[in-house]
């Protein structure tokens, strides 16, 4: 960048003079290495966040993580190498298979399984899958299986993985297979979808209820202020895991599956609003003496484009840290109520229900890969807080850039 | 000061109305009652009940009048220290959650001591010696504790127990103490099983403080008194310790009220995976089976007993800050 070299030019006027003039973030993520103070204040508070937010490598990279879980859930049918139902009888707690890429004269192969049989140990009377070495058989890709239907729209039957013959040398199983045969690593990308999408659905409810009330409560004060403070109060001081499976276990047993769907990202939700709801209140307390909503309330502005055009957009960024932060507890609350049996329940699968499996210490101490949906709730969690604290250290106006 | 806890005292009793009422509907909502349940069970078992039997049933269970009156007796009764009967045992609920409570409010307790002993001192080290190994270590364990849901971690423990230990982790007490009477040997059993839940439980609140103290001694670390106490010669570990931890200890004391419910849950959701004799399993099976008195009168008392630690946490900490005794109630 030849702008780069001279940065105290003043040349408002020249495009192309200096990236920070023309606000374009991608020139200036070039020339990030030569900001200094006194340019930053040509850029928009969002652009100085998006920039702040990008240095944080830990919380973009989980920002990418993210977004790869997801379009893995999306397309969960495809990248499972078989159906969710799919039982394979004869191999039950499959262990994970070992993938080889030499083969055992030390040469150097593409990626293939051996076939393995059951044999019966004869010091501890266990089943154990043994692998026949004799013959090898390579891993395929987009190979003919399942039939699905994509999106309830697309009538399809490839996979991006496989093995021939799979009822015969056992199948693909990634991360192993559960009490009835079926792929653990398959069934936790469906249900990631919905694990991940409780979350949303969960906060994008808390999200409206706390901006109406927390709205409310800090516009008007004085009783509607009160009355909605000792609610949220009231509502955090019932010991959460209790309320949750209270409330979960009154939902009937006969509803369909997507009705307790609903019902438990509503359960969820109902504790999660009055966070938003007091960062909301707190916001716009403070923001309603500033400098620049009283302009503008002196200007004549209506109070809908007041709270829409000032107030809204300036606590925005704060909203927006809490929700990412509010996720992982929905996602831990829905694995958590499922997991007791209380929420989502066979046969729709999600991370909890997986993990229902688990529930005994000598089903884990014999087939541990069994606590591998564990592992995808963790890693998502914590992906969710490295965002979270990015997003809030990129909110903070006064943080270095 | 006096006038502040007697004010405090009293809105805690619309609370406790407000939470009785709520604890009773929630068992009331799904439709049936223990009855149908009861009948269906004996159905399913090939056993048929007339009518009239059914109808006795309810009449002996008081489950034939309106909600409200049910409610209303039920909670004269809890008043008066009568919870009433669980269906499911038929035994007064008062014995049924005795014992388990106590170990679930020891459990809470030593939980809430071993998050701050942990905490405290881990959060100052992180924020003195910021950018350390150490403290890329504490915040890395912190995040994974955060990330970990209690059960989980029950489950990884209990796994771990088996492998490396050969040690079943569950319970509370070893087989011998199961139904002895209490004797110091059987608490030293009990607190020899039950480090492992509090550790569990205590992980992720212990990650939750960690942060907190790390970024408000840190900000305190940067005031300009720090800078002139130190000018004027004070050692560097007695400056820490006298000036900003104090500060920073404040945010953290004032939110053991926040902790409570977390740490009540906490207890609830573990002791049902250790399969601990506290309230969790007991609760769990209360609701799956509708005993009404019994999980109504367990969310009640969860309820009450979080509220009072909630109260007495605020009335320390009125007594440790004046601003809060005299000023205007907290704005923050």
């Amino acid at each position: 960048m030849t702008s780069a070299a001279n940065p105290r030019a003043p040349a408002a006027h020249d495009a192309t003079a200096s990236p920070y003039e023309r606000g374009n973030l991608s020139d200036l993520l070039e020339a990030e290495g030569t900001i200094s103070e006194s340019r930053t204040q040509f850029l928009t508070p969002r652009q100085l966040m998006l920039l702040r937010f990008r240095r944080n490598k830990m919380a973009v990279f989980s920002l990418w993580f993210l977004a790869f879980l997801y379009l893995s859930a999306l397309f969960a049918p495809v990248i499972s190498p078989y159906d969710k139902t799919h039982r394979f009888n004869k191999h039950l707690y499959l262990p994970p298979r070992d993938i080889h890429i030499r083969a055992d004269d030390g040469s150097w192969r593409r990626p293939f399984v051996y076939a393995v049989t059951i044999e019966t140990n004869k010091e501890t009377f266990t089943r154990d899958f043994v692998e026949d070495r004799t013959q090898q058989y390579p891993i395929q890709f987009f190979v003919k299986g399942d039939p699905y239907k994509l999106w309830g729209l697309f009538r399809m039957d490839w996979h991006l993985y496989g093995v021939e013959n799979a009822e015969e040398i056992g199948p693909v199983f990634l991360m192993g297979g559960d009490k009835f045969g079926r792929d653990i690593f398959g069934r936790a990308l469906y249900g990631a979808r919905i694990s991940l999408t409780i979350g949303l659905v969960g906060v994008s409810i808390a999200l409206v209820i706390g901006l109406v009330l927390g709205g409310l409560s800090g516009l008007y004060g004085g009783l509607v202020d009160n009355l909605i403070q000792r609610l949220i109060e009231f509502i955090r001081s019932i010991p959460t895991i209790p309320l949750w499976m209270g409330l979960a276990a009154a939902m009937p047993a006969d509803w369909p599956q997507l009705r307790v769907y609903f019902g438990i990202t509503i359960i969820l939700s109902l504790l999660a609003w009055t966070t938003l709801a007091r960062v909301v209140r707190g916001k716009f307390l403070s923001l309603r003496n500033e400098d620049f909503v009283l302009a503008a309330q002196s200007a004549g502005a209506n109070q809908w484009y007041l709270i829409w055009q000032h107030l809204v957009p300036s606590f925005m960024s704060y909203v927006l840290v809490d929700i990412t932060l509010a996720i992982p507890g929905m996602i831990i609350g829905e694995t958590a109520l499922s997991f007791l049996g209380l929420g989502l329940v066979s046969p729709t699968v999600s991370w909890g229900v997986m993990l229902k499996d688990a529930q005994q210490v000598v089903e884990i101490a014999i087939h541990p890969w069994v606590l591998w949906p564990a592992m995808f709730v963790v890693v998502t969690v914590l992906a969710l807080n490295f965002i979270g604290d990015g997003l809030r250290d990129a909110a903070d106006p006064y943080a270095d850039l | 000061m006096r006038e502040y806890i007697l004010r405090r005292v009293l809105q805690l009793i619309p609370t406790l109305i407000l939470i009785s009422i709520v604890s009773f509907t929630i068992i009331q909502l799904p439709p049936g009652d223990y009855v149908t349940t009861y009948v269906a069970n004996l159905a399913a078992a090939g056993e048929e009940l007339s009518e009239e039997e059914i109808a006795a049933l309810e009449e002996h269970y008081g489950l034939n009048q309106p909600g409200y009156i049910q409610y209303i007796k039920w909670i004269t009764n809890f008043v008066q220290g009568d919870m009433g009967l669980s269906f499911y045992w038929d035994r007064p609920v008062n014995r049924l959650i005795g014992e388990r409570l106590m170990l679930t409010m020891i459990m809470s307790f030593f939980t809430l001591l071993f998050v701050y002993a942990m905490a405290i001192p881990i959060g100052i080290y992180s924020a003195v010696r910021q950018y350390s190994l150490a403290d890329y270590v504490f915040t890395f364990i912190g995040f994974i504790g955060l990330a970990t849901p209690n059960f989980l971690l029950a489950l990884i423990f209990m796994y771990i127990g088996i492998k490396v230990f050969d040690a079943s982790a569950g319970g509370l007490f070893s087989t011998e103490y199961l139904d002895a009477d209490w004797s110091v040997a059987k608490v030293w059993d009990m607190l020899k099983h039950m480090w492992l839940p509090v550790v569990i439980v205590g992980t992720a609140g212990t990650a939750g403080t960690i942060r907190v103290m790390r970024a408000t001694t840190l900000d305190e670390l940067g005031r300009p008194y720090v800078e002139t106490a130190r000018s004027k010669g004070l050692r560097e570990g007695q400056l820490t310790m006298k000036y900003p931890v104090r500060v920073a200890l404040n945010p953290i004391l004032s939110t053991i009220g926040w902790r409570l419910p977390e740490i009540v849950s906490g207890t609830v959701l573990v002791a049902l995976v250790l399969n601990l004799p506290t309230t969790g399993p007991l609760l769990w099976r209360a609701l799956m089976s509708q005993d009404l008195y019994l999980a109504a009168s367990m969310i009640m008392i969860l309820s009450t007993l979080t509220l009072i630690g909630t109260l007495i946490s605020d009335i320390l900490l009125a007594w440790v800050d004046p601003r809060i005794r005299y000023g205007e109630r907290g704005t923050t």
